[in-house]
């Protein structure tokens, strides 16, 4: 249990998983890094850190987008992790902390042979209900006037993730999205 | 915000110079769209080719942009990257603008 993300207090503000630096130096160290690895033998490959605000975020997606293709995930499945991600980043922006800046988020990655795993952890409001909306697709069949210009973000995060899991612990919003890698071509 | 604009046979193209119409540029990419086509030609085409990521902030922008040009004027969108294009379909927004394969083939298409 010691690289569990420990609910509870947490004093650095900066740091909505206590565990999350020590994940990163288990998996940036000698390759061994059995501590961090979960039951699906997936390893905390990329721990990355942001703040409440759109250049935060922005530059965290860049570092993520990096990190993917370093560790070899196919292009397209980067822009599909970076594209519900980002989703996903901007709602507690303006959700979770209400467009106050400066709220610790926080970010690990996964990368297994069979897919790959995101999770964000903040410390702003609970969704509502504790549950993450059903995404409804966005009414189009209107006149031009009233079109919708925003209600995107969780359709569009429930359209591209295969897996979608929301737990508010001890004061933090946990929110994982899974994503299939492609299955090799047969031999 | 950088938006270049060309016009030619009474068409406005209007070229986004930056790679990202995300959350931290949504506002000043509508602010930038309404300077650029007020009082400009009734149709415009916005060329996304350089860009290579727009958001659910971004595509609302989009939207936005198109909305406050008024009625009986005309935004189609050109050259959308994939990932950008994927956005489009997933929202069926591509449904609503007309989306040309190439920027420089909707400006010039009348040109011959």
């Amino acid at each position: 249990m010691t690289a569990r993300c420990a609910p509870g207090p947490v004093t650095r503000a900066d740091e909505p998983c206590g565990a999350a630096p020590r994940r990163a130096r288990a998996a940036a160290g000698d390759g061994a890094g059995k501590d961090a690895e979960d039951g699906r033998g997936m390893r905390a490959d990329i721990v990355l850190h942001a703040r409440a605000s759109d250049s935060s975020v922005r530059a965290l997606l860049h570092e993520l987008r990096a990190g993917l293709a370093g560790r070899g995930v196919p292009e397209q499945l980067r822009g599909t992790v970076e594209q519900a991600v980002a989703e996903a980043l901007n709602n507690i922006v303006e959700h979770a902390y209400g467009g106050v800046p400066g709220g610790a988020i926080a970010l690990e990655a996964r990368i297994g042979a069979r897919g790959l795993r995101c999770t964000l952890r903040d410390r702003g409001a609970p969704l509502p209900g504790h549950a993450p909306p059903a995404g409804r697709p966005p009414r189009l069949d209107t006149t031009p006037e009233a079109l919708p210009e925003g209600g995107f973000g969780w359709f569009l995060i429930r359209s591209l993730a295969q897996e979608v899991d929301y737990a508010r612990e001890a004061g933090t919003n946990r929110l994982t999205l899974g994503f299939d890698l492609p299955a090799p071509a047969p031999r | 915000m950088k938006l270049h604009e060309t016009r030619h046979d009474g068409i406005s193209t209007v070229t986004v110079a930056e790679p990202r119409i995300d959350a931290a540029a949504a506002i000043r990419f509508k602010d930038a769209m309404r300077s650029i086509t007020t009082g400009g030609p009734d149709h415009v085409v916005l060329d996304l080719s350089q860009v290579l990521f727009v958001d659910s902030s971004g595509l609302g922008a989009i939207v936005a942009a198109m909305k406050q040009m008024g009625p009986g004027r005309r935004l189609d969108l050109a050259g959308l990257t994939p990932d950008v294009a994927k956005v489009f379909r997933l929202t069926r927004m591509d449904s609503v603008f007309v989306i040309h394969d190439g920027a420089v083939r909707a400006g010039a298409r009348d040109a011959g």
